[in-house]
């Protein structure tokens, strides 16, 4: 069971949190634009990585917040937390 | 009752002014406190204690520990009996009783053992071969195969007894109470650190409690019990004996087992739990887990009477039992030696050692050598004689590369076998925490290599076998772990021992027998694996030991290969020509020993398994007889029977007084959530399909909420408070999913927005009176409110006071009547709930539960999520396009416009009726248009709602049908699990009142 830290409320057990899947996915400005395959793009595709992994994360059963965090899905070594809407820190940042 | 003919006249750990009965096998036996059943089994010459899992072969005990592979028992009968425990690990009280499993009719006489004669037909992956093929004659095998190859039975009742759970932090845990152990413990207490010590046995001390070693001058249990009492003394150490350290998870999360009254027994106090698991989140971990003696592999080495010579050695020393008469023992290290010092000093008679290494020299060797015993270098035993028991051995020479025999064998009689192949750390915590293994090709042994937690290993664990280097390692890791905690070094004196030189070992993976085969050399005793079958397997093509171990079984029995893994991956590798570590070792996984399911569960169990959430007017329903059921985890009134009324009756009379008088439900368990801020019309206009712009301030609306995929997941009324203020209500189920929903667009999508969200579903008790005379009623309780629907419309809501308390009254409706749902603060709910049923009994005032409101809305069409949806299902399958905004974007809108969601063909919602008016279709029947003799058939939809109504005297159905909509009056057909069917007529999804002129009142 990881040990998360929350931004708000410190380290907390993995329990306490609900996983909110791959982070930094915008919904798109326009959808009626976009075509059934992007649109399904949005909506259905999720990246499956071994090693780093941006993900959200919301302290379900504490502050209800919202955070991203860098997890590595191979070693479970959480790399950090972040805010949303914040770019993610170290040499993963811009990915994504 | 038999004398304890094998109990030695003093010493040992145990009790000589405390005897207990025990029962065994039905035969009555005498041991003493301070014993296991296998200690005390054998003081009364009991070895045969089991039959093996696939040949029935005759098992005796073979270790003094928790890796047992045989002496697999059945403890107690009814709801306290469990299976398949460790005879080694059952601390004995007065009264036990076990038996031994898997064999039938008794363990002497087991009708299965003829398997043992059948073996050749029994190889690796037998099972597989055999029984899968024809596939369809399995389900004939499984039951005979189930009953011959079981283990021990799971208990029928209720479990009786109480269970807890510990949540706790420590600095440093130590996992293990050996000499490693205790002393990293005493060095990270002293330091100051938050210590918890836990051992799986009842003292402290591990090896030293049985192997007669001093540790700075005294006897080792001696210095074993004072270190464990000054650990007591200190503040900050936890101690928990009879205490396995079952899992270790990520970020130093560990769980543990204590059992705390097992070794009571039925004089367990009651206000003790009987186990307890210990949830600890530890900032460093010490492993001193010890190590496993590994046996050897050899023609015969399963019959009863071959023991571990270090479990031998505890027997003797730690419960005083001499576990034989005459004893040979074979080995390929130092440390078997002074087990056979100690068995003979214990009045044993050692025949012979047999030592696989030409040139054995230890301070051992020499020792035993001065005491007499014969040592036969470069020898080994090759076969065993006996049936139930072990009458003899026979030892031949080896050749060099320990691959044949180098001469005549000669024959020694002896009773007891004691086998060392050397040791194997005990490193399955060390890999659950998922540190890396290192193959240590000198100790021919798995030991811990890379650490990947707060975590380091010390002692016996990772591979360093000597006392004085257990103390000195543990000793260390303690100091280090405290400071790493964050404490001093002051850890005081480091422990000591003797340090005595140790000679190398010889790795022979399977010894030779005279015929050249090993079909009778077994690696797991407990799933009866051997020598040949791993050989078969690989000369099958199997190289990965994953699946070498699954087509073998090989560790896959409740000990978890403790004594077969290492010793069945050198044979793999031997046969495969390829060095251990390019073979590699199967993953350890939790629990380290089997745990009970009721220590896993703990006190979430019964009534605790699941929060039940009540209503303020709970009560009332329990007193006025309410049937409940549960909906998400509250508890809601199914109906409410009168006396002599069935189910079906009671929900019948309560659609009738609604749709003719008026009804009452408690509707409070609807989800509510409190929306304020400038920004609260735009996130109504994006989670909601339709339009949310000209809702005015004391208006309603009916919304529908979608996922991105476009399908349905939630529905409820939105009403406007004020200028920035909404009230939300969803579905009983989803409120939370709801509030989450929208907090994760809000903070994850649009953070910049100004809304707050807040649940207010308990601060208010809801309650709606609905049917013809419900205005009438509410117009007794109100004061200045018009009740007239020009004044105060359908989807409308007013403020007021109801009963003198001050309400929303929100004039929407469900059922299709008129209908005022009365929302009061939850403390005044009853209050008004009373006041209500006052003065609606002279209208006929009755309650109505669930099932009443949900055949209400059903003859209306009403959907519910659900039911109707199952998260496949758009507005458009339900024909609900009116509520679909074609303007303004939304949630999920995009999606509506995909292939898939547009096609012809789709699933869409109609109502059914059924030929004949009484004949309740099955909710989730499949539908079908035309009938064959026997399935399968053409699947075309499946029955989502159906009731039988009382109002209109027919039973009334809605599904989803392939392309429905086109398909009015067709005749369709439901088949039921008994070959019959019932014939139905597809309609409108409504059946009553369909132009809605009575629930605008």
């Amino acid at each position: 069971m990881f040990l998360i830290q929350c931004p708000w409320c410190g380290p907390r057990d993995e329990t306490e949190f609900g996983y909110g899947g791959e982070a930094h996915i915008a919904r798109p400005a326009g959808p009626e634009t976009l075509s059934d395959a992007d649109w399904a793009d949005y909506v259905f595709m999720r990246k499956n990585p071994k090693g780093v992994h941006l993900e959200r994360w919301v302290h379900r059963h504490g502050c209800r917040r919202w955070f991203n965090m860098a997890r590595d899905t191979y070693t479970h070594q959480v790399l950090g937390v972040y805010q949303m809407g914040e770019p993610p820190p170290g040499p993963e940042g811009g990915d994504g | 009752m038999t004398r304890q003919q094998f109990r030695l006249a003093e010493g040992g750990r145990i009790d000589r002014d405390r005897p207990l009965s025990f029962r065994f096998n039905g035969r009555a036996y005498q041991g003493y406190a301070g014993d296991t059943l296998a200690s005390a089994l054998l003081a009364n010459g009991v070895h045969l204690v089991g039959r093996s899992f696939k040949y029935h072969r005759p098992r005796g005990i073979f270790s003094a520990g928790a890796e047992e592979p045989n002496a697999i028992i059945q403890l107690e009968t009814g709801t306290r009996s469990q299976p398949d425990l460790r005879a080694t690990q059952v601390e004995l009280y007065e009264g036990l009783r076990a038996k031994s499993v898997n064999c039938w009719p008794s363990v002497r006489f087991d009708l299965a053992a003829i398997n043992s004669r059948l073996a050749p037909l029994f190889p690796a992956g037998f099972y597989y071969k055999t029984f899968m093929w024809p596939g369809r004659a399995w389900h004939l095998y499984e039951a005979v195969i189930r009953r011959m190859a079981g283990l021990g039975v799971a208990p029928t009742g209720p479990d009786p007894d109480r269970y807890e759970k510990t949540h706790i932090h420590a600095d440093v845990l130590v996992a293990g109470g050996g000499p490693a152990g205790l002393a990293a413990a005493l060095a990270a207490a002293r330091a100051g650190a938050r210590v918890i010590l836990a051992d799986e046995q009842s003292a402290f001390g591990g090896q030293l409690l049985g192997n007669g070693e001093s540790v700075d001058g005294k006897p080792g249990a001696e210095w074993a019990a004072a270190a464990a009492a000054e650990l007591v003394d200190l503040p900050d150490a936890t101690l928990l004996p009879r205490t396995t350290v079952i899992g270790y998870f990520d970020d130093n999360y560990l769980t543990l087992c204590e059992r705390v009254t097992d070794h009571l027994g039925p004089a367990a106090p009651p206000e003790l739990p009987r186990q307890r698991l210990w949830k600890v989140r530890a900032r460093h971990v010490v492993l001193a887990t010890g190590a496993h003696e590994r046996p050897l592999v050899f023609q015969g080495n399963d019959r009863p009477g071959v023991m571990l010579a270090s479990a031998a050695q505890s027997y003797v020393n730690r419960y005083a039992v001499r576990p034989g008469r005459r004893a040979v023992l074979c080995a390929n290290n130092d440390s078997a030696y002074r087990a056979a010092l100690d068995l003979q000093e214990a009045g044993v008679e050692i025949a012979a050692i047999a030592d696989l290494r030409p040139a054995p020299d230890g301070a051992g060797v020499e020792a035993a050598r001065a005491q007499g015993i014969e040592v036969l270098p470069g020898q080994a035993v090759v076969a065993t004689q006996g049936g139930r028991h072990l009458t003899g051995v026979e030892i031949a020479p080896l050749s060099e590369d320990g691959n044949a025999l180098a001469g005549p064998s000669s024959t020694e009689k002896c009773d007891l076998l004691c086998v060392s192949g050397a040791w194997n750390p005990a490193v399955h915590l060390f890999s659950q925490s998922r540190g890396k293994l290192r193959y240590d090709e000198g100790l021919a042994c798995f030991v811990p290599g890379r650490s990947v937690q707060a975590e380091r290993s010390a002692g016996a664990c990772n591979g360093r076998f000597a006392l004085a280097d257990c103390l000195a390692e543990g000793h260390a890791a303690g100091t280090a772990a405290a400071a790493a905690a964050g404490h001093g070094d002051d850890s005081g004196p480091v422990p000591k021992a003797e340090a005595e030189p140790v000679g190398a070992i010889r790795a022979v993976p399977c010894v030779p027998s005279r015929s050249g085969r090993a079909n009778k050399h077994f690696l797991d005793l407990q799933n009866d694996v051997t020598a040949a079958d791993v050989a078969l397997a690989a000369r099958e093509g199997y190289r990965s030991v994953e699946h070498t171990k699954r087509y073998t079984t090989l560790g896959m029995g409740t000990d978890q290969g403790k004594t077969s893994n290492v010793t069945g991956l050198s044979v793999l590798a031997a046969a495969l020509g390829r060095p251990v570590p390019e073979v590699g070792t199967t993953t350890f996984r939790p629990p380290y020993t089997p745990v009970t399911f009721g220590t896993i569960a703990g006190r979430d169990v019964g009534d605790l398994a699941d929060p039940a959430r009540m209503t303020p007017m709970h009560h009332w329903h329990v007193q006025v007889g309410a049937v409940f059921e549960d909906v998400g985890q509250w508890k809601r009134p199914y109906c409410y029977p009168r006396q002599g009324e069935s189910k079906r009756e009671a929900v019948d009379r309560e659609c009738l007084a609604v749709r003719n008088a008026v009804g009452i439900l408690d509707a409070s368990t609807l989800g509510k959530i409190d929306i304020q801020g400038p920004d609260a019309r735009k996130l109504l206009n994006m989670v909601y399909t339709n339009a949310w712009n000209k809702l005015e301030v004391g208006r309603c609306r009916y919304g529908l909420m979608l996922g991105e995929d476009g399908m349905i997941f939630d529905d409820g009324v939105t009403s406007r408070l004020a200028e920035d203020r909404y009230l939300m209500t969803t579905t009983t189920g989803n409120a939370a999913r709801v509030l989450e929903w929208l907090e994760e667009w809000l903070q994850t999508e649009w953070p910049d927005w100004r809304v707050y969200c807040t649940s207010v579903t308990e601060q208010f008790a809801t309650m709606t009176i609905c049917g013809p005379k419900a205005r009438d009623l509410l117009a007794e309780l109100v004061d200045g409110l018009d009740l007239d629907p020009a004044a105060f419309p359908f989807m409308s809501w007013r403020a007021a006071a109801v009963a003198g308390v001050p309400a929303r009254i929100f004039k929407i409706s469900f059922t299709g009547e008129n209908s005022y749902e009365i929302n009061v603060p939850a403390n005044y709910g009853m209050a008004v709930w009373s006041a209500i049923m006052n003065a609606g009994e002279k209208y006929g005032i009755t309650p109505f539960g669930t099932e009443a409101m949900h055949v209400l809305r059903a003859e209306k069409g009403f959907i519910m999520v659900g039911q109707e949806t199952d998260g496949t299902i758009t507005p458009h399958d339900l024909g609900m396009d009116w509520a679909v905004s074609k303007t303004k974007d939304f949630l999920g809108k995009r999606s509506l416009a995909r292939a898939d969601t547009t096609r012809a063909g789709r699933k869409q919602l109609v109502g059914l009726l059924t030929e004949a008016a009484d004949a309740v279709l099955p909710e989730g029947g499949q539908i079908v248009s035309e009938l064959a003799r026997k399935p399968p058939m053409d699947m075309i939809g499946h029955v989502t709602s159906s009731y039988y109504s009382a109002a209109l005297g027919r039973s009334i159905a809605l599904a989803l049908i392939k392309g429905g909509r086109d398909r009015g009056g067709e005749t369709v057909h439901v088949p039921l699990l008994d070959g019959s069917s019932i014939a139905a007529t597809v309609t409108e999804p409504r059946f009553y009142d369909s132009e809605g002129e009575r629930l605008r009142g």
